[in-house]
């Protein structure tokens, strides 16, 4: 070969090389610049892919609380299946997937081979059930029927059966212990939802798909409490699923018991003794309708006076809490949730909205005291009182003469009242209220807690309302314009009731001071409210908040939180006037509207003070009412359309007091047979080993109480059928046949002549019904 | 291996060598072998036995249950690829030219028995002899020595005699019957990647050979129209029009097509600067990338040893071609600048390409990483490379 020098190549050579070169450099560093894109700039982001891409989550479901009743009984627990599972991961590291194994499972479970094998596939568009439809990595459940025995020989043979656990697991059990159903204390739990799983992602406690959520009541109250940590096991797999090794384990972490305040017993009798009274309620004649009583709806509190803790709280209709367990199906929901189903899902303890009647008149009292009247007054209980055309009447015209505010308590006196109330109104500028009005009969019963919460531990409490001026303003703005259009003059009664809304439904009128005052027209109240209020006076003036759990106890039994009683007001009241209207209220007991109920009761030992309210609804049957208390406890009972408060419902508390102090029908008391005489103040054991120490609780209490029809209350069938029942009363009205506990309120003045102009009584709405005027 | 940068930082090219040269500075041998190559090429090869045995230690479907079945192998491919290079020096440039035209039909013959039922498939590429012992042979890899090599001498023959100044035309057309013989019979297999490997090799070696612009840009017009005729013809594969559809849009089908992509943009992603540590990766470990010691291999590097890694690798090869390049630029006949822009050209676009589909900004092929990839024919054939620039490199003048 020649040697060509260097220099004798040729420049398009040596120029092609340098181009060739420079296309190389740049080449490496076009990936030099995508690695760095890449790994340094992106990094973290592919990091997270990366490791989304190969960890897997094995999840131990952590086992609910049980939710106790005062003594230790539980309410909500868990029932315990045995419940055969195989680990699929476990299964595809043998020779032949497992299969030896299962067939070998088969046979202790007693099941087919095919069967099992056809369980623990995993399902895809070609796979029919059964098949598994979870995490592949997640134990499958082969069965949750096995038996001990079963169980055993699975875990006694466990190099025989890798891959394969028998353990117990939990469902969620409503016992009803002694029949007490407690259902909508309770609540129910019902699957989480993508939304809850999104929204709880990166709390410390995040839901699993798995997990069921508390809804409502104390499930729902106290869900975070009663469920617990899950446990997670995060696995490193590979491609195709095979765990390469343990990453980190967490233990589940079992939920908190919650200790209630609930007595079952007690709670079983209240419920039985709310169902009762309606059923009797049914069974009654109203005059005023022409037909039975519907008592389509009732509610009872017992509640203790000194704490506000609730001792039984029952809702009516009810339901069964189990249908929620393990999915609801549509039929059971479409029971609890349609239209025809009177909502049983309801609490209507807490819930329930209606006007007072007569029960609110404690307020009233309250507030003419406050607004600088004397307890004694006197006061004219006239048999009406007319306000321009108008004529309020008392209850079937009765006239008690002059008599003090106590004593218009014990005999409900309406007029009394009504008086008050105007005169006040009159005050306050009547018409043309003043600027700063004191408002006192308004102001005050804020200051009883109503028109807002309790503040109970409990979801979805109502507020009801108190219909003051600004209540008015608001509500006649928000419907003026539905009044104006179908409102009519000279039209029917409900054109005509629109049409004077539309005009002046903005304003406070004399005949809406008038209803109000005796717990008529537009106020609505909760029994739950009410029950607070009665044991505020029980207790010398503290409004507690209501509360149904008492501790929060730990598993183990270690960590007791104990959930401390706590007031949110005191009644503006002073010790003096309370204690006047604590008498009046024994009055009413003993030789007032409700004496006829408390026949026999032993007075000198156990005080009884009570309240009967019969309310006026438009459009529907009287609202049974009555509250009472004793040194310990508050009962207030409500029935919708059921009648008269003492009429309907004072049985049926008097048969709860009997459960409560083991008070027989003679007026006897066996302490061996009271259930509670005094509060429950101890907390039920938990042991370290999570078992509760709690009394058996066997059989139905509630008959054992149950009253024998007494002679009393035979005589309310034909005096009891109407708001103006069973009153007899004279002036001195004697125990046995007692005041009327029931008043209603307006019989229209004018006539067909009365003028437009008239201030007029409060009209009710066209569109709903509630309340209307009455008293009792 | 971060030692044997360092000795080419050290001992770099020029008349101040590092001392431990001088102990054969007698010899001339060792005075005039290119060491930077040959170290670069050692040091990739010992990461490429490293990441393979971290990709195959678990494949227990692969490795026959050994975890060192293909470090080992890996091992004894390089030290048959060292073997070949120093054969290469021993029969010398010289002696290698004369060897051009044996070599040339060899390979022919091997690619042709690739057609007959000796051959067998892999990946969809009918592109193997199966051999005794569990070996296989891949023909093409030798193919694109024997293209550079069989045109290098056509073209050059009458330059370096000092005829012309430049290959005429009749040259440069049996230069490229010669080239374009193998590579109907590699696109039969059809072994696109190996093809278009040999395109931009062809295009290397008339860039070099100094061969008119009119054949430069002929070709490559004639590259874009064979392009669109296989495309239109339905000469490709659907695997391999899958590929390419799964370039252009990676989401197209992350489980499918996309997969490979998909997964190997997260292995390198998930490195960051540093990596999880040499045998560390989860996605190695894993097992989400496919063919992960050979084609996929710089996932692993880039996974397991990061950003620094990922440039390690690309730098040894960057320094393997800068080289290359200054041995084309300075050998003294145009027969050794050929062969150098050809090898630069062969590795080059094997690295970009290779290097680039687990970057995602290239679509996938089935190419080997030179020296680092497992696979016994393609270290072969990169070490015998290694063997011809080091012979062109040894027969430069002293002086220069």
């Amino acid at each position: 070969m020649t040697n060509i020098p260097e220099t004798g190549r040729s420049p398009r050579v040596q120029i092609r090389l340098v181009v060739i070169q420079v296309l190389v450099i740049s080449l490496l560093g076009t990936l030099g610049g995508r690695l760095w894109y890449l790994q340094i700039r992106e990094g973290d982001q592919y990091a997270k892919e990366a490791s989304g891409n190969h960890v897997q989550q094995v999840v131990q479901p952590a086992v609910r609380g049980s939710i106790l009743d005062a003594r230790g009984v539980p309410l909500a627990d868990n029932e315990t299946r045995l419940v055969v599972s195989a680990s699929r991961t476990d299964l595809m590291k043998m020779e032949d997937d497992g299969k030896a194994v299962l067939t070998k499972l088969a046979g202790v479970l007693g099941m087919k081979p095919q069967d099992v094998l056809m369980k623990v596939r995993l399902c895809n568009a070609e796979t029919p059930q059964p098949c598994w439809n979870g995490s592949p990595y997640q134990p499958i459940p082969i069965t949750d029927e096995a038996t001990p025995r079963q169980a055993l020989q699975i875990r006694e043979r466990a190099e025989d059966f890798p891959g394969i656990t028998a353990e117990p697991q939990a469902l969620r059990r409503y016992p009803s212990p002694g029949k007490a159903n407690t259902a909508q204390v309770l609540g129910y739990l019902s699957p989480v939802t993508d939304e809850e799983i999104q929204q709880a992602q990166d709390t410390d406690s995040p839901y699993l798909r798995s997990d069921m959520v508390g809804r409502s009541g104390l499930e729902r109250q106290y869900d975070k409490q009663l469920r617990g940590k899950a446990g997670v096991t995060r696995y490193e797999v590979d491609k195709l699923g095979r765990v390469l090794g343990q990453a980190e384990a967490d233990p589940a972490e079992p939920g908190a018991n919650l200790v209630t305040s609930i007595d079952s017993r007690v709670q079983r009798i209240a419920e039985y003794e709310l169902n009762e009274a309606m059923k009797e309620a049914r069974k009654q004649h109203d005059r005023n309708t022409g037909r039975n009583y519907e008592a389509d709806s009732g509610a009872v509190v017992v509640m203790e006076a000194k704490t506000g803790r609730v001792v039984a709280m029952a809702s009516n209709p009810t339901y069964d809490p189990n249908s929620w367990v393990g999915g609801i199906s549509a039929k059971d929901y479409a029971k609890l949730t349609g239209k025809k189903s009177n909502y049983p899902l309801l609490n209507r303890a807490i819930q329930g909205l209606s006007a007072p009647g007569s029960i609110f008149k404690v307020i009233p009292t309250a507030a003419a005291i406050k607004a600088g009247y004397t307890f004694e007054g006197p006061y004219n209980c006239s048999s009406a009182y007319s306000i321009g055309g108008q004529v309020f009447k008392n209850f079937e015209s009765q006239n008690h003469g002059p008599i003090s505010l106590g004593r218009a308590l014990e005999v409900s006196c309406d007029t009394v009242f009504y008086a008050l109330s105007h005169e006040e109104w009159k005050r306050d500028g009547g018409n043309k209220p003043k600027k700063n009005p004191n408002d006192w009969f308004y102001k005050v019963a804020h200051q009883f807690g109503l028109g807002e919460e309790t503040g109970i531990d409990l979801p979805n409490e109502v507020t009801g309302r108190v219909p003051d001026r600004q209540w008015k303003a608001d509500y006649w703005k928000a419907n003026k314009d539905a009044w104006c259009k179908y409102g009519k003059k000279g039209g029917s009664y409900a054109e005509q009731i629109a049409y004077e809304n539309c005009l002046e439904g903005n304003r406070l009128r004399a005949g809406d001071s008038v209803n109000y005052s005796i717990g008529q027209g537009d106020t609505l109240v909760t029994p739950i409210q009410m029950a607070t209020i009665y044991a505020a006076i029980a207790n010398g003036g503290t409004l507690y908040d209501p509360t149904v759990g008492k501790a929060v106890i730990s598993p183990d039994g270690k960590t007791v939180t104990e959930i401390e009683p706590k007031a949110h007001g005191k009644l503006p009241t002073s010790k003096k006037t309370l204690k006047q209207i604590d008498e009046a209220l024994e009055g009413v007991a003993t030789r007032g509207t409700a004496a006829w109920r408390f026949g026999g009761w032993p007075q000198d030992k156990i005080p009884m003070h009570a309240k009967t309210g019969t309310a006026e609804v438009y459009g529907k049957q009287t609202t049974s009412w009555f509250a009472t208390y004793t040194e310990d406890y508050a009962i207030v009972m409500t029935i919708s359309q059921g009648g008269t408060g003492s009429g309907a419902s004072g049985p049926a508390v008097r048969n709860i007091y009997n459960a409560l102090y083991g008070v027989s029908e003679d007026g006897e008391i066996d302490s061996k047979k009271a259930l509670l005489p005094t509060p429950q103040k101890t907390l039920p054991k938990v042991r370290t080993d999570g078992t509760i120490t709690s009394p058996k609780i066997a059989k139905d209490f509630a008959k054992e109480f149950r009253a024998t029809p007494s002679p009393d209350a035979e005589a309310t069938t034909p005096q009891g059928d109407d708001p103006a029942d069973p009153q007899q009363a004279g002036t001195t009205p004697s125990p046995e046949n007692t005041n009327r506990d029931t008043r209603r309120g307006r019989r229209r003045g004018g006539g067909p002549g009365r003028g437009g102009g008239h201030p007029r009584g409060r009209a009710p709405r066209p569109r709903a019904a509630r309340p209307e005027r009455t008293a009792s | 291996m971060t030692g044997g940068v360092n000795s080419f930082q050290v001992s770099g090219y020029g008349p101040e060598r590092a001392g431990w040269t001088r102990v054969f500075a007698r010899d001339g041998l060792a005075r005039r072998l290119d060491w930077p190559i040959l170290l670069a090429a050692l040091a990739l090869s010992l990461l490429g036995s490293l990441l393979v045995y971290s990709a195959t230690r678990n494949r227990t479907e692969l490795n026959q249950g050994d975890p060192y079945y293909f470090l080992v192998r890996h091992w004894l491919n390089t030290g048959i690829g060292v073997a070949l290079m120093i054969g290469a020096l021993w029969l010398g440039h010289r002696g290698l030219r004369t060897a051009v035209p044996l070599l040339y039909g060899a390979s022919v013959f091997l690619i042709l028995l690739v057609l007959t039922p000796l051959g067998s498939t892999i990946n969809g590429a009918h592109s193997w002899i199966k051999l005794p012992g569990g070996f296989s042979l891949q023909p093409s890899e030798f193919v694109k020595i024997t293209i550079i090599l069989g045109m290098a001498m056509l073209l050059a023959a009458r330059v370096d005699a000092g005829d012309k100044p430049y290959p005429d035309h009749r040259t440069v057309l049996q230069a490229l019957g010669l080239a374009v013989v193998p590579m109907l019979i590699v696109m039969l297999m059809p072994d696109l990647g190996s093809v278009m490997v040999m395109v931009i090799i062809v295009l290397g070696v008339l860039l070099a050979s100094g061969a008119s612009n009119r054949w430069i840009f002929g070709l490559l017009g004639a590259g874009a129209a064979g392009a669109i005729a296989v495309w239109q013809l339905g000469i490709l594969d659907e695997y391999q029009i899958n590929r390419f559809a799964a370039f252009a849009n990676p989401e197209l089908d992350p489980a499918g097509v996309g997969y490979n992509t998909n997964q190997a943009r997260i292995a390198i992603g998930s490195g960051g600067l540093t990596g999880s540590g040499l045998f560390q990766g989860s996605q190695t470990t894993g097992q989400f990338v496919p063919e992960q010691q050979t084609d996929f291999v710089f996932t692993v590097a880039g996974e397991e040893l990061g950003f620094v890694g990922g440039a390690l690798i690309i730098g040894l090869l960057g320094i393997i071609l800068w080289r290359a390049c200054r041995i084309a630029r300075d050998t003294t006949d145009l027969y050794g600048t050929i062969v150098a822009a050809g090898i630069v050209s062969w590795f080059a676009f094997q690295t970009f390409e290779n290097i680039g589909m687990t970057l995602g900004i290239m679509p996938v092929t089935g190419l080997p990483l030179p020296f680092v990839s497992y696979g016994g024919s393609s270290m072969f054939a990169t070490w015998l490379a290694v063997g011809l620039l080091q012979s062109l490199r040894m027969q430069r003048p002293m002086s220069a």
